[in-house]
């Protein structure tokens, strides 16, 4: 590594890190003014401290040019905490890099007071200063958008497990009334629970009801294809019922062939095939 | 070499398989049952897996045959006790197990193979198809 270049950074930091603190707080109001009550004055000030004071360290002891420097590490941990809490607290991306941003201004002004006579100088200074402020900027991104994201798959997840249950509608009737639209991962685990529960139940019709699938595609028919032949192989029987007129028609349409499965337009005529099929009637009470 | 013994109840062949299949012991079982089909004159065949826990495709397929080569042999397969693992490792590999019937236990099994020798009586005409009562569902 070549060494590093001299820099007056860390030590104009170190001069004026009080002043520099009360002009960014200032600076970073405005932009803030959306999400009033969200974070008080008092937090922010005491979170737009410590990163000061952790920056003007790392700046002393580390590499300018490079955030992969061991310096930076907990500059870099403290960006990751504000911007997870900014990403919970539902600030946007934008305003949680406005956080690193809006120190600039400030930053550059203590710059071009200290090299006011030396232009040339001023210019490396300042270009030195706006490549390590905007990588820690999109590192705040970055960490922003990965907590969204985590959020996202956590509720994909809850999803999954509550939109998968199989009812007992009668001795030996299962019913499996599926919502959402059907990816392998979601028919793997409708599959597997289906399979347990015939298990468990001894069942030997299960009716699977698409009333709630939006949309019906080759993937998705081969989905439900698969997950019939699976409960056939252990010796229950499905009836497909909830096709909606739109869905009959695409699966026309795409050519998809349905095999031998019992198809029925509502889960009341399917449910009277199961009964059918266990050799059940029902009848009117006497009276009524 | 074990193999994988034939009971005989009435008119019934009954498999129950207790090991890990593999491919020779597969092999063995299909040449056993289509041997005692044809000296008992056996209307049903019942295979029992439920202790089964792994299938491999050349097993999966040897379902198909063994159903195949007893329909010849004029007598209904069922297969019962598939475990939900083997199912869907079956549909995984591509075998839904054509013409193979099946039950979740022994029980709906023997009943099955009762109600297909009730519609397929011994003395039947030459010529009928019967894979129609098998495929039946």
């Amino acid at each position: 590594m070549s060494p590093q270049p001299t820099t007056r950074i860390p030590e104009i930091l170190k001069t004026h890190e009080s002043s520099l603190l009360n002009e960014w707080v200032r600076e970073q109001t405005p932009h803030l003014a959306s999400q009033r009550g969200r974070i008080s004055d008092a937090d922010l000030r005491e979170q737009s401290r410590e990163f000061l004071s952790l920056f003007q360290q790392a700046a002393q002891r580390g590499r300018l040019d490079t955030l992969q420097d061991p310096a930076w590490r907990e500059v870099l941990e403290l960006l990751n905490g504000i911007s997870q809490s900014r990403a919970k607290q539902g600030f946007t991306p934008a305003q949680t890099a406005n956080f690193v941003i809006s120190l600039k201004r400030p930053f550059f002004a203590r710059l071009n007071q200290e090299y006011a006579k030396d232009g040339a100088g001023l210019a490396e200074e300042t270009w030195r200063a706006t490549v390590l402020l905007d990588e820690l900027a999109l590192h705040t991104v970055t960490s922003h958008i990965k907590m969204r994201e985590e959020v996202i798959l956590r509720q994909q997840e809850e999803m999954l497990e509550l939109s998968t249950p199989v009812v007992k509608l009668w001795d030996g009737i299962l019913a499996l009334p599926m919502i959402g639209t059907l990816d392998s991962a979601r028919t793997q685990v409708v599959m597997e629970s289906l399979l347990q529960r015939i298990v468990e139940t001894g069942a030997d019709v299960a009716i699977i009801d698409i009333t709630g699938v939006p949309t019906v595609d080759t993937l998705v028919a081969q989905h439900l294809l698969k997950t019939v032949t699976a409960a056939r192989l252990m010796g229950a029987e499905c009836i497909i019922s909830g096709i909606r007129p739109q869905i009959a028609q695409t699966i026309v349409h795409l050519g998809v062939e349905l095999g031998d499965v019992i198809t029925k337009a509502t889960l009341a005529d399917a449910f009277a095939v199961a009964l059918q099929r266990r050799g059940l009637a029902m009848t009117r009470a006497a009276g009524r | 070499m074990d193999r994988i013994p034939i009971l005989k109840m009435g008119n019934i062949l009954l498999v129950t398989i207790q090991v890990d299949m593999h491919d020779r012991l597969a092999l063995a079982l299909q040449e056993d049952l289509t041997e005692r089909i044809s000296t008992t004159g056996a209307r049903g065949v019942l295979i029992d897996i439920s202790s089964l826990e792994i299938v491999d495709s050349f097993i999966g397929r040897m379902f198909s045959n063994i159903a195949a080569m007893a329909r010849v042999l004029d007598a209904a397969t069922v297969v019962v006790g598939m475990r939900p693992a083997v199912a869907i490792t079956l549909v995984e590999l591509g075998l839904s197990l054509p013409g193979v019937r099946t039950a979740l236990d022994v029980d709906r099994g023997m009943e099955l193979l009762r109600v297909s020798d009730e519609r397929n009586p011994v003395v039947h005409v030459a010529g009928t198809e019967d894979g129609g009562a098998l495929g039946a569902s």
